[in-house]
């Protein structure tokens, strides 16, 4: 299939999504289980690598500064710029499509090979609508609370991993956090992570609603999806790097 | 009852079904037999709306489905139910959380009502004790009654059954038979069934529908059957030396050149 058809089909379970809940409650259950699903399930994940991130940054900041023109707070002011522009919203993002989106692909695909989408359409439900929108809202909710909180401990990573090897004292650390600081970042990354929210679960449903055959076919649908969004989600970031910055 | 007129479906080059035309009638079980590929499966999901027929015109009671806007589907489908092949059950739900779906959904109930129709139609199905236990604990034969109980559980018009003995060993699937014929008598269901089960067409077969290669090629009951004179009809029924030996008795007693009160535990002694 051409990429026209891949994207017009797309737009269409799109569109097909916006319906009248049959029943509103039924919806609110499936996205609050959606949003257990993917942000706390999640949590985990996003916590290790954040932290790791931070403390690699901080090190990594403190090796390359090698002047001593340049004070050490200097450190601190680099990891907060970095992990809030780009290691909190895209490689968390990154990763998360991995997480959710292969979650979200291999769900809906099996539902699909399984005949239970069917059923569900035979009993006078919106397939798309039911099994979609909750998805894609429940991400749009969690996964900007979730790189808010890579932010927090992307910061704190460096913070420690600064006193931990001796590089700089959490004082010169603390300070330097506070030096320069442009609040208009933290908007930037969180409309970075709406988009790529947005990417992470509806390209995967996408993959997951329309798949042909069996389990192998899950299976790779689940990986290309996968990649499809991590593709996605680069070129997103560097149009709102272009656009926004 | 469901009536579709001139039912033509393409998928690429390929035509799948050409020219079909039936009734299918209420408070009866109807069967589609055919050969794999025939077109009995795209036949049913034509009838369900999972597939959109190229021409025709498909009816239910009266009801143009083939024109009705999409929120009228919706309304009728919750008149349908259907037990598709692998049952469809919802995996990640109990046996009393598939079948309460419909309800939670389509119902105003509260819990207590929910639950009291929910085991109602378990016991219905001839099931008990399974409320709380996921599909993957149940067996073939327990899953396609759930399937059941969940597909009645609306109190609906019209039940469609794909292959509902596929995979179940002859008791089984007899069970599984009986259960459907008893249900649509009850409820006066317009029943169609998609299936290869001899059995099935001789014990249930009230109205059949024979599919060869995307056309109508024969049409009748269970008594019919054993006096058609079609040829390819007869060597899907009858393929087996044993089937033919027991259609020729059949005919036999018939055309009464054997006694059918003969008293066969006699006889074998």
């Amino acid at each position: 299939m051409s990429f026209f058809t891949h994207f017009g089909r797309y737009l269409l379970m799109l569109r097909g999504m916006m319906t009248r809940p049959e029943n509103m409650r039924m919806y609110w259950k499936e996205f609050m289980h959606q949003c257990v699903e993917i942000g706390i399930g999640s949590l985990g994940i996003v916590v290790i690598i954040s932290v790791f991130m931070g403390a690699v940054s901080a090190v990594q900041t403190a090796y390359q500064l090698v002047s001593p023109l340049i004070s050490r707070s200097t450190i601190a002011q680099i990891v907060r710029d970095t992990v809030i522009l780009e290691f909190a919203p895209t490689v968390v993002c990154i990763v998360l499509a991995g997480v959710v989106g292969s979650k979200i692909a291999s769900e809906l695909g099996n539902m699909r090979v399984s005949e239970q989408i069917d059923a569900l359409e035979i009993m006078g439900i919106n397939t798309k609508s039911y099994l979609i929108m909750p998805k894609v809202v429940a991400t749009l909710v969690t996964i900007p609370m979730l790189v808010v909180l890579s932010m927090v401990l992307g910061i704190w990573g460096g913070r420690l991993a600064g006193s931990l090897s001796n590089i700089l004292s959490t004082d010169t650390y603390d300070k330097g956090l506070l030096e320069n600081f442009v609040p208009y970042n933290v908007t930037f990354a969180l409309a970075k992570a709406y988009t790529f929210a947005f990417i992470i679960s509806s390209i995967p449903a996408y993959y997951g609603y329309y798949v042909k055959g069996g389990s192998l076919e899950i299976g790779r649908s689940s990986t290309k999806s996968v990649v499809v969004s991590c593709v996605m989600i680069l070129f997103a970031d560097y149009i709102l790097a272009a656009l926004l910055l | 009852m469901i009536e579709f007129k001139n039912i033509k479906k393409s998928f690429g080059d390929k035509i799948v079904l050409n020219d079909v035309s039936h009734v299918m009638e209420t408070g009866q079980c109807n069967l589609i037999i055919g050969t794999s590929g025939s077109g009995k499966t795209v036949l049913q999901k034509c009838l369900v709306g999972l597939f959109e027929p190229d021409e025709g015109e498909i009816t239910y009671d009266g009801r143009s489905f083939t024109d009705m806007t999409g929120e009228e589907r919706k309304e009728l489908r919750q008149q349908i139910g259907m037990l598709f092949q692998g049952s469809a059950l919802f995996d990640s739900m109990t046996v009393q959380q598939n079948i309460m779906f419909p309800l939670d959904m389509f119902t105003k109930q509260n819990f207590p009502d929910k639950l009291k129709r929910v085991n109602e139609v378990l016991a219905r199905v001839n099931l008990v004790d399974v409320n709380k236990k996921y599909p993957a604990e149940l067996s073939g034969g327990m899953k396609k009654r759930v399937g059941i109980a969940r597909a009645i559980v609306l109190n609906p018009k019209y039940l469609f059954c794909d292959e509902p003995n596929s995979g179940l060993d002859p008791q089984t699937s007899m069970v599984i038979d009986k259960l459907i014929y008893d249900i649509t008598k009850e409820f006066n269901m317009t029943t169609v069934i998609n299936t290869h089960d001899m059995n099935s067409v001789m014990e249930i077969g009230e109205n059949i529908l024979y599919m060869y290669e995307g056309r109508k090629e024969w049409s009748g009951n269970n008594k019919e059957i054993i006096f058609s004179k079609n040829q390819r009809l007869n060597s899907f029924i009858f393929a087996s030396e044993f089937l033919q030996d027991a259609k020729d008795m059949r005919m036999l007693e018939a055309k009464g050149k054997i006694d059918n009160d003969r008293n066969m535990d006699e006889l074998l002694k």
